[in-house]
């Protein structure tokens, strides 16, 4: 217990490593990685490409285990999935099951949790609404765009109603107009439900607009370049929010960052 | 979502009378080579007077005598009957196993040389092994069918099996899904394409054994049916047994067709949309 840790610290990843593969083929993907979130808090995650932000999704999800280094959740290290978690995957459309139905598709984790059908009704209807999709519940995911089937993926994590959310690109496919709809729809579910929220971009104004923290990761390997503060107003919206003089310096500020962390992939390339 | 009602116009609704045409058109298509064929047959044997190779007026006119009275009940039902009882024997442990193998890499790459191994053994020379084991009766017919028609299902399941996306293991696992749901909703279902092909070749090879198990020993049978009109040089008799042997491998595979089309209807589905590469 080197880091402080303060009362109501919900996730905590400490000194995470992943390496792929061993012997000369090994990839090292995140080198040391350490930070906390409080439970109800929204982290966007930004990074070059090939970063490790998929990986390390992917461990504190407990879907893949560290070399080294801890994942904890109420303190407790995260050996599985944890009860209470959605994953919007990056790879969307191979999440979805092609032999179900959209709504199927939504349904089935509820059913797993135990929901009474009216209810599972309910949230199965809402949640396709909330993204758009309401008029193809009984479509097949490989019937859809790819953007309808990301905002599938998103709709089944909806009506899940999560604890903790975890998002790796999930609006990489959709247009710019669904693009804004969407991230409105994250900023409200996690307020009404008061979700922890886990949000994995590219997009630096996304990141910003969405996050009360961004977390700016180095090119591989791995480390946390900066813990950004987004001190923006609680509520935001699209027009204003995007206009706030603050916007601006702390898009420039990550900007910044996120500009270093690939020249310094390059320098490292230029000296290999 | 002009991409989906593109997408899903696959079929657009016809008229009765265009419908009924298409209908007789393929009728007319599926039928014509049979009609051709047995037309030949007719006039051929008309005039070969080969006693082995007797005229088809004479067969067809014997085959209502020979099987409708008692024979469709004595010989065909129980042929039936074992053939079932094979077929779903095999299915059943063809999957289970299958599915068992498949979901654990080490056992599977341990137990496939050998799999492949039993696969290549063909199936009719077991019968004299097990006739030795099991004697004549119901139980080494069954088995005959299940230890030839079991490895086409298997093999097939284990591959089924392991073409399952890793990411649909991982969705399964974040959400929690319980083990029977996992093997229900993932597993069967996703490995459904292999287990319908597999259950393909398992359904020939258990005709063709369902024959031969009851041409070497039996009292009943259409197998044994076929065996003994020709022992007994009844040879109109003995076409008649071919001609409804072949009808029933045809309405079983008809049937299998209808199975197949209901159940892969999303793999289908998802294939034409892949191959359309609108993405
Ligand atoms: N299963 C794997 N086996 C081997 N190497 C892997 C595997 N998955 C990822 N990698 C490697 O680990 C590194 C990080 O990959 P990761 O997918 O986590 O990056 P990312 O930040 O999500 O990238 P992107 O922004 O493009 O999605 C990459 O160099 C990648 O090649
Ligand atoms: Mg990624």
């Amino acid at each position: 217990m080197t880091t402080t840790t303060s009362t109501d610290e919900l996730l905590s990843v400490r000194g995470l490593r992943k390496v792929y593969g061993s012997g000369p083929g090994a990839t090292e993907a995140v080198r040391d990685l350490t930070f906390a979130t409080r439970a109800g808090e929204m982290v966007c995650i930004v990074g070059p490409s090939g970063a490790g932000k998929t990986t390390l999704l992917r461990c504190i999800a407990g879907l893949l285990p560290p070399t080294s280094g801890e994942v904890t959740l109420d303190r407790h290290p995260v050996s599985g999935p944890p009860e209470g978690m959605a994953v919007v995957f990056q790879d969307y459309a191979r999440s979805l099951f092609p032999w179900l139905t959209v709504a199927q598709n939504v349904d089935l984790p509820l059913r797993e949790k135990g929901v009474a059908r009216a209810e599972r009704r309910r949230l199965v209807a809402e949640s396709l609404d909330a993204v758009g999709l309401a008029d193809v519940p009984n479509s097949y995911p490989w019937q859809l765009s790819g953007g309808m089937q990301q905002r599938v993926a998103i709709a089944r994590a909806v009506a899940y109603e999560p604890r903790i959310l975890l998002m790796d690109e999930p609006f990489a496919a959709v247009d710019a107009q669904t693009r804004a709809d969407l991230e409105d729809l994250v900023r409200d579910l996690w307020h009404r439900l008061g979700i922890t929220l886990l949000f994995v971009t590219h997009d630096i104004d996304e990141a910003i607009y969405l996050g009360q923290r961004v977390l700016v990761l180095s090119a591989r390997p791995t480390v946390v370049l900066e813990d950004v503060t987004v001190d923006l107003p609680e509520t935001r919206d699209q027009l204003t929010t995007r206009n706030d003089p603050r916007f601006h310096a702390l898009r420039t500020h990550v900007h910044g960052l996120v500009q270093q962390a690939k020249r310094g992939e390059a320098a490292r390339r230029a000296a290999a | 979502m002009t991409s989906l009602t593109a997408r899903t116009a696959v079929t657009p609704a016809r008229s009765l009378g265009s419908r009924l045409r298409h209908h007789g058109r393929r009728l007319a298509v599926l039928l014509g080579l049979p009609a051709v064929l047995a037309a030949l047959w007719w006039i051929v044997s008309e005039r070969a007077g080969n006693f082995f190779f007797p005229p088809l007026s004479e067969i067809l006119a014997e085959f209502g005598p020979t099987w409708f009275d008692g024979r469709l009940g004595h010989d065909l039902l129980p042929s039936l009957g074992r053939l079932a009882a094979g077929y779903a024997l095999a299915l059943l442990l063809g999957v289970a196993l299958g599915v068992l193998i498949g979901t654990r890499p080490a056992l599977r790459a341990f137990a496939e040389p050998v799999l492949e191994f039993f696969r290549a053994i063909p199936p009719p020379v077991m019968v004299p092994i097990l006739m030795l084991f099991l004697g004549i009766g119901t139980t080494m017919k069954v088995v005959v069918i299940v230890s030839g028609a079991v490895w086409p299902v298997l093999l097939n399941t284990v591959e089924g099996v392991r073409g399952i996306d890793g990411l649909l293991h991982d969705t399964a696992r974040v959400y929690r899904l319980r083990p029977l749901t996992r093997l229900r909703t993932v597993v069967l279902r996703g490995a459904s394409p292999g287990i319908v092909t597999g259950a393909r070749q398992a359904l020939s090879i258990a005709i063709v054994l369902m024959v031969i198990s009851e041409m070497f020993a039996a009292n009943n049978g259409l197998g044994f049916s076929i065996v003994q009109f020709q022992r007994g040089f009844a040879l109109p008799e003995m076409w008649t047994g071919i001609i409804l042997l072949g009808l029933v491998g045809l309405l079983l595979s008809l049937i299998f067709r209808a199975v197949e089309r209901a159940v892969l209807a999303w793999y289908r589905g998802q294939r034409q949309a892949q191959r359309g590469g609108s993405r």
